[in-house]
C-alpha cells in the first residue's frame, strides 16, 4: 500500500493540490517519476528473495506479488504518460519512434514481457502451472535487464544514476548466481561422496 | 508560417508586471518562511533579490522580437540546463544562490587588433541594452518564450577589431569547482567552451545576455553575461562567460566533443535531422501544462528568413 504513495503524489501533482508539485515540465516529471518508480519496485521485488533467505522471514514472500504487480503499475502509468500526454495519442508518430529508438524498443519489450507475469500471477494460475510458473516467472531477470539497459540509453551524459541501479541490480543477480554455483558444488560434492562410498566401502 | 517576429507587440503579449511582483512577492514571503524555520540561505536571496530588481529595463526591440506570450520569470530562471550547477534542470536554481558574478572579468584574445582582460562594467559601458523576446528551442525538444536584455554580439565584436584570420569565436565559461560544484564531477570536459563562425557570430540576431525580464540575470542563468543565439539549440548559448577569442580553425565545443554523433558544431534548430535517441520534428513548450499537444519544431527555430542564408549550399544533414 505505502507502494501507492508516489503514484498518489503525483496525482496531486497533476491536479495541483497537495505538497507535490511536477514542475515547469509536467509531463516530463510524470514520465521520469513513474519510471524510477517502476525501476525501484522491480528491484525490490528482486530483493524479496535474498533477503528472505538471509533473514528467514518466510512472511516476506507475500510482499514480492504486490511489489511485482505495482512494478508493472507504474510501467503502465509511464508509457502511458508518455503514449498519451507527451506523443497525444499520435499512433503513427508513437509507432514510429519506438521502432526508430532503441531504448524505446527495449522498454516496450519490457513492458509485454511484464503481461504474462501479471496475469500469471493469481494463486489459481500458480498452482496450475506449477514448475513451469517458476520457469515462466524467470523471466522477470529478463525485464529487469532491460529496464537497466532502457534507463541507461535515454541518459543524455550524466550516467551515475543508472550506474547506481545497474550496481544494484548486479549484486540481486549476482547474489543468484554465487547461490546456484554453491547448490551445484554441493551437489556435485555429495554426488562425488557417493560414488566414493560405494567403491571405498564395497558392499558386503 | 508567417514569419515569427515583426513590429506588432501588443502590451499584453507580456506577462503584466503587476502579475509578475505578484509572483515574487509570494516567493519572497516563501523564503522568508524559509528563514525562519531556521534555513541559512533565503536571507542572501532575499538581498540579491532586491539587487536585481528592475535595474536592466530596457525598450523592446521589436524588429527582432517575437510576438509569443513569453514564460513566467520563475520557469525561466527555475528550470534549465547549466552543468556546472548539476545535471538536472531545477539544479541550477538550487545549486547557484553562492556564486559570484561581481567582479567579473573578461579576457579578450586571438586574432584581433585589441587585446586584454577588461572588468565587466568597461565591457558594458559603451553598448546600449535593449530587450529581445527569443525563442529558446532545448536540444532535449523543449521550448520557452524569454525576454531578454542585453545587446547584438557584434557591436560587441567589433570594438576588439577582429584581423582577417578571424575566422570563428569561442568562448569559455568560468572553470570554478569551488563556485560551481557541478564541476567537481567530470560530466563534461570544463571548462566548458562553445563557438560561432564569425558570419553567424556577427548576424544581428546573435545576442550578449546581461539580464532577463528587465532584471539582472539571476546566477543560474548564465550571470553576469551569456551568449543566446535562437536559431541554434540552447547549448550553444553559453554562460558565465570569461573568455572570448578570435581564432582560425573551428573551436573544440564542449557538446560536440563529448558526443560527436548526437551534438554538432552547427547544432542549428532542424526538424528534418533528429537526434539519434529522440525526434526533433516537435517539441514541449513549457507552461503548457499536462494536456497542452507537442508544437511542431520550425527550421532555424523559426528564424530561416533571417539566417537559412548563412548556409547556403551546406549539407545541413551532415553539418548538423
Ligand atoms: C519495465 C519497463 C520500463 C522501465 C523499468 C523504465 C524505466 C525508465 C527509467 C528509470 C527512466 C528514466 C527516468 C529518470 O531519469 O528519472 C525512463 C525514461 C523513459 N522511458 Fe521508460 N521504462 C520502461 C518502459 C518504457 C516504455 C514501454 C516506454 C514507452 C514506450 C518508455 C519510455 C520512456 C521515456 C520516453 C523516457 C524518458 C526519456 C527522456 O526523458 O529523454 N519506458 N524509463
Amino acid at each position: 500500500m505505502v507502494a501507492l504513495l508516489p503514484a498518489l503524489g503525483l496525482l496531486g501533482g497533476a491536479l495541483q493540490v497537495g505538497p507535490v508539485h511536477l514542475g515547469a515540465d509536467p509531463v516530463r516529471t510524470l514520465i521520469h517519476e513513474c519510471g524510477i518508480w517502476t525501476l525501484r519496485l522491480l528491484w525490490l521485488t528482486l530483493l524479496i528473495t535474498p533477503l528472505r533467505e538471509l533473514t528467514g522471514l518466510n512472511d516476506l514472500l507475500r510482499l514480492r506479488r504486490m511489489l511485482g504487480l505495482f512494478a508493472f503499475f507504474y510501467a503502465l502509468l509511464h508509457m502511458a504518460a508518455w503514449v498519451w500526454l507527451d506523443q497525444g495519442l499520435d499512433g503513427a508518430v508513437i509507432v514510429s519512434e519506438v521502432i526508430k529508438r532503441p531504448y524505446l524498443a527495449l522498454g516496450m519489450t519490457a513492458v509485454l514481457l511484464m503481461v504474462p507475469l501479471a496475469v500469471t500471477s493469481t494463486n489459481a494460475m500458480m498452482r496450475r502451472l506449477r514448475k513451469r510458473w517458476l520457469v515462466l516467472h524467470r523471466l522477470i531477470y529478463v525485464i529487469a535487464l532491460l529496464g537497466i539497459w532502457h534507463f541507461w540509453w535515454q541518459v543524455k551524459k550524466d550516467i551515475r544514476e543508472p550506474l547506481v541501479y545497474a550496481l544494484l541490480l548486479a549484486l540481486l543477480l549476482g547474489y543468484r548466481l554465487v547461490k546456484a554455483a554453491a547448490i551445484r558444488r554441493a551437489k556435485a560434492r555429495s554426488a562425488l561422496a557417493t560414488a566414493r562410498g560405494k567403491t571405498a566401502a564395497p558392499a558386503p | 508560417m508567417s514569419r515569427p517576429y515583426g513590429p506588432h507587440i501588443l502590451p499584453s503579449d507580456i506577462t503584466p508586471e503587476a502579475v509578475f511582483m505578484d509572483r515574487r512577492r509570494v516567493l519572497a514571503q516563501g523564503l522568508a518562511a524559509g528563514a525562519l524555520l531556521g534555513a541559512a540561505t533565503p536571507l542572501t536571496a532575499l538581498a540579491a533579490d532586491a539587487a536585481a530588481t528592475d535595474r536592466y529595463k530596457a525598450p523592446r526591440n521589436a524588429r527582432y522580437s517575437v510576438t509569443d506570450t513569453p514564460n513566467s520569470y520563475e520557469e525561466i530562471t527555475g528550470y534549465n540546463n547549466f552543468y556546472e550547477f548539476g545535471t538536472d534542470k531545477s539544479d541550477p536554481a538550487a545549486n547557484a544562490r553562492n556564486f559570484k558574478p561581481t567582479p567579473w572579468t573578461v579576457t579578450v584574445d586571438g586574432e584581433c587588433e585589441v587585446k586584454g582582460s577588461f572588468a565587466l562594467e568597461d565591457l558594458l559601458s559603451p553598448q546600449t541594452l535593449e530587450e529581445r523576446v527569443y525563442r529558446m528551442r532545448c536540444v532535449e525538444a523543449w521550448s520557452m518564450v524569454i525576454p531578454w536584455v542585453g545587446f547584438p554580439l557584434a557591436e560587441l565584436l567589433k570594438r576588439y577589431k577582429p584581423t582577417s584570420k578571424a575566422k570563428y569565436v569561442a568562448f569559455t565559461t568560468l572553470n570554478d569547482a569551488k563556485q560551481m560544484p557541478g564541476q567537481r564531477e567530470r560530466v563534461l570536459d570544463w571548462p566548458y567552451v562553445e563557438g560561432l563562425r564569425i558570419d553567424e557570430a556577427m548576424h544581428p540576431l546573435t545576442l550578449l545576455a546581461v539580464g532577463v525580464y528587465g532584471k539582472v540575470l539571476p546566477n543560474q542563468s548564465g550571470a553576469p553575461l551569456r551568449l543566446v543565439v535562437p536559431w541554434k539549440y540552447g547549448f550553444k548559448g553559453i554562460k558565465s562567460i570569461v573568455r572570448i577569442s578570435f581564432v582560425e580553425q573551428q573551436p573544440r565545443t564542449s557538446w560536440s566533443h563529448a558526443a560527436p554523433n548526437e551534438y554538432g558544431f552547427y547544432a542549428n534548430v532542424n526538424p528534418a535531422v533528429d537526434h539519434p535517441r529522440w525526434s526533433q520534428a516537435s517539441e514541449r513548450h513549457i507552461g503548457g501544462g499536462l494536456l497542452a499537444k507537442r508544437q511542431a519544431t520550425l527550421p532555424f527555430n523559426g528564424y530561416g528568413a533571417e539566417v537559412a542564408s548563412l548556409y547556403q549550399g551546406m549539407d545541413l544533414r551532415r553539418f548538423f
